[in-house]
């Protein structure tokens, strides 16, 4: 294979007019999902559990390779694993401490059921591969009402979550003396969590959740201190990642999650930069005053 | 250890209005640690009260026995009329410095907000009106400033001017400071405590205040609460910090000097005798 037809692999746009529509469904799906890991990030960010978000997806993995293998609803059996795993590590590991070697314990556990499953599979490997690196092309209608009504959930549980929520994590110490309750909203949380890690997981992977669930934030977070504009822009960023990741991929003939992880590393690092630069300019503004 | 300076107030108040805090023979323990027995005492409203004792002796735990987040062995303990509950919108807090991440994507005015209504579920909704509340919290605790600054870059005595304007957002009747001046410059330790003073004599409001060190906070102390060794001696700053009462409660010997309005304690031991130390406040 020479370079032009790697480039036509990764890039080819004949015939686009006529894919788009045959992905509309997978287009709304990849919004939808934006919308979820987006917000669900910045508290990801706020309460440190990028951990937990890898090891939650790898039992979600597992779920979806089960359910795969006794010909049930993938989406389902992701939800399940990732269900039961966010609930483990919500009522386990209270402490993050605790919890990160819960997560570790977890993990391997839980890849290795996955790939166990996997081998006793016998259907088309592309189903397989699909688990680990993300297939949302082939969302049917039906799997897309699932995908809709978790991520309207998520959503919903977010926004009602959303002031106390945030208390807890950035102050733990004066939302416990206001009597807000830490315990019972983290394990809320959890599990809100576990929702989002396995709808994620039907486009970008069980091996990459991470590229929709932390960099969005953490680059919307490295521009921006107005609450409301950081949540604005990991939306904006998740969305860009996912909708133009699926764009791209019709493009070529390439799983769409390669598309989507580089679009919002790429967005990551121009938050850096333009972070790095304004604190450069803020520095030797400083400089310049203490000199005066 | 030292402890505290001047003349302070005159006798404990005398209790005409209804106290704020009512301790009736509370008394606490962890398994077999005794942290406090028999404990009888009222604090009135404008009084300002601080709590002493070395570490493990239960000043926080005192703390949070009146957030209602710490239930007493025995006795019962009283927050204006009513039994300590938790989140009660008639008491402040004030922590300790506890610094933020940098990144932490919330400003000044973000986390006074919090402190007003972040125990609300669902999201703001009234932001206009909070505005205008938190521009009059900020500028009242002098952090106008820094409204528009991330947390993460405060210093600590900025920090904890933001803390003092979320405790006095619901103009408590109880203000309960847990060493709020720790690792705070002098000049930030004085503002603090007198934005804190300020609340009891202006708002009449009852203040706890836990601390290591009283010199810094002596000249608004009314009493002092010595917690040590799973006793306690209550009284005003003349009372209380002496050689004899001091020695006593540690069980070894302590002298208590004065010097230049300041309170010097020397032989200060490291562990207490009679309890288990050093479990933690």
């Amino acid at each position: 294979m020479d370079l032009s037809e790697i480039w036509g692999t990764v890039f080819s746009f004949e015939d686009y007019a006529e894919i788009l529509p045959l992905v509309s469904n997978s287009l709304v799906a990849g919004a939808l999902l934006g919308l979820v890991g987006g917000m669900i990030g910045i508290f990801v960010m706020l309460r440190d559990m990028a951990f937990a978000v890898h090891g939650i997806a790898e039992l979600s993995f597992a779920g979806a390779a089960f359910a795969l293998l006794i010909g049930s609803n993938v989406v389902f059996g992701s939800l399940v694993g990732s269900v039961l795993a966010s609930l483990v590590l919500g009522l386990m590991g209270a402490a993050a401490k605790d919890r990160n070697s819960i997560i570790g314990v977890l993990m391997p556990f839980g890849l290795g059921l996955g790939i166990l499953f996997l081998a006793l599979y016998q259907g088309r490997s592309a189903n397989k591969f699909g688990l680990l690196t993300g297939q949302i092309v082939a969302v049917d209608t039906v799997q897309l009402g699932l995908l809709a009504v978790c991520s309207v959930i998520v959503l919903v549980a977010l926004v009602a979550m959303w002031r106390p929520l945030t208390f807890i994590s950035v102050d733990p110490a004066v939302a416990a003396a206001r009597g807000v309750p830490a315990g019972r909203l983290s394990v809320a949380f959890m599990v809100v969590l576990g929702l989002a890690v396995a709808l994620s997981i039907q486009v970008v992977g069980a091996l990459l959740v991470l590229s929709l669930l932390i960099t969005p934030a953490a680059a919307a977070i490295r521009v921006a201190t107005n609450p409301v504009v950081t949540v604005g822009l990991s939306v904006v960023f998740a969305m860009t990642s996912v909708v133009g990741g699926i764009l791209l991929a019709l493009a070529g003939s390439l799983p769409i999650s390669p598309y989507v992880t580089t679009i919002s590393f790429l967005i990551y690092l121009v938050c850096r930069l333009i972070a790095w630069s304004r604190d450069r300019v803020r520095h030797s503004e400083t400089l310049a005053a203490q000199a005066a | 250890m030292a402890a505290s300076t001047q003349p302070a107030p005159t006798a404990a108040p005398i209790h005409a209005p209804e106290p704020v805090v009512k301790l009736r023979n509370a008394a606490l323990r962890f398994g077999d640690r005794l942290l406090w027995d028999g404990l009888d005492l009222d604090i009135a409203p404008g009084e300002f009260l601080a709590v002493l004792g070395p570490n493990g002796s239960g000043k926080t735990t005192m703390l949070r026995t009146l957030m209602g987040l710490q239930e007493l062995s025995s006795g019962t303990v009283n927050v204006a009329g009513k039994p300590a509950t938790r989140g009660s919108r008639l008491v402040g807090t004030i922590p300790q410095q506890r610094s933020f991440d940098d990144n932490t994507p919330l400003r000044a005015r973000d986390l006074v907000a919090l402190g007003i209504d972040g125990h609300k579920w669902g999201i703001r909704l009234k932001r206009k009106a909070m505005r205008k509340r938190v521009d009059e919290l900020l500028e009242l605790v002098g952090a106008t400033a820094y409204a528009e600054r991330p947390v993460g870059v405060l210093s600590g005595g900025e920090q904890q001017r933001l803390r003092a304007a979320q405790a006095l957002a619901d103009n408590p009747r109880l203000l309960l400071c847990d060493e709020p001046l720790l690792s705070l410059d002098l000049h930030h330790q004085q503002a603090v405590s007198s934005l804190i003073h300020r609340q009891a004599c202006d708002h009449g409001a009852a203040v706890v205040f836990v601390t290591h060190e009283i010199n810094p906070i002596l000249q608004y102390v009314d009493r002092v609460l010595y917690l040590a060794g799973g006793r306690f001696h209550v009284g005003t700053p003349e009372e209380v910090m002496r050689s004899e009462v001091l020695s006593e409660l540690y069980g070894s010997p302590i002298e208590v000097f004065e010097s230049n309005g300041r309170i010097v304690v020397v032989g200060m031991p490291e562990t207490v005798n009679h309890a288990h130390p050093h479990q933690g406040a």
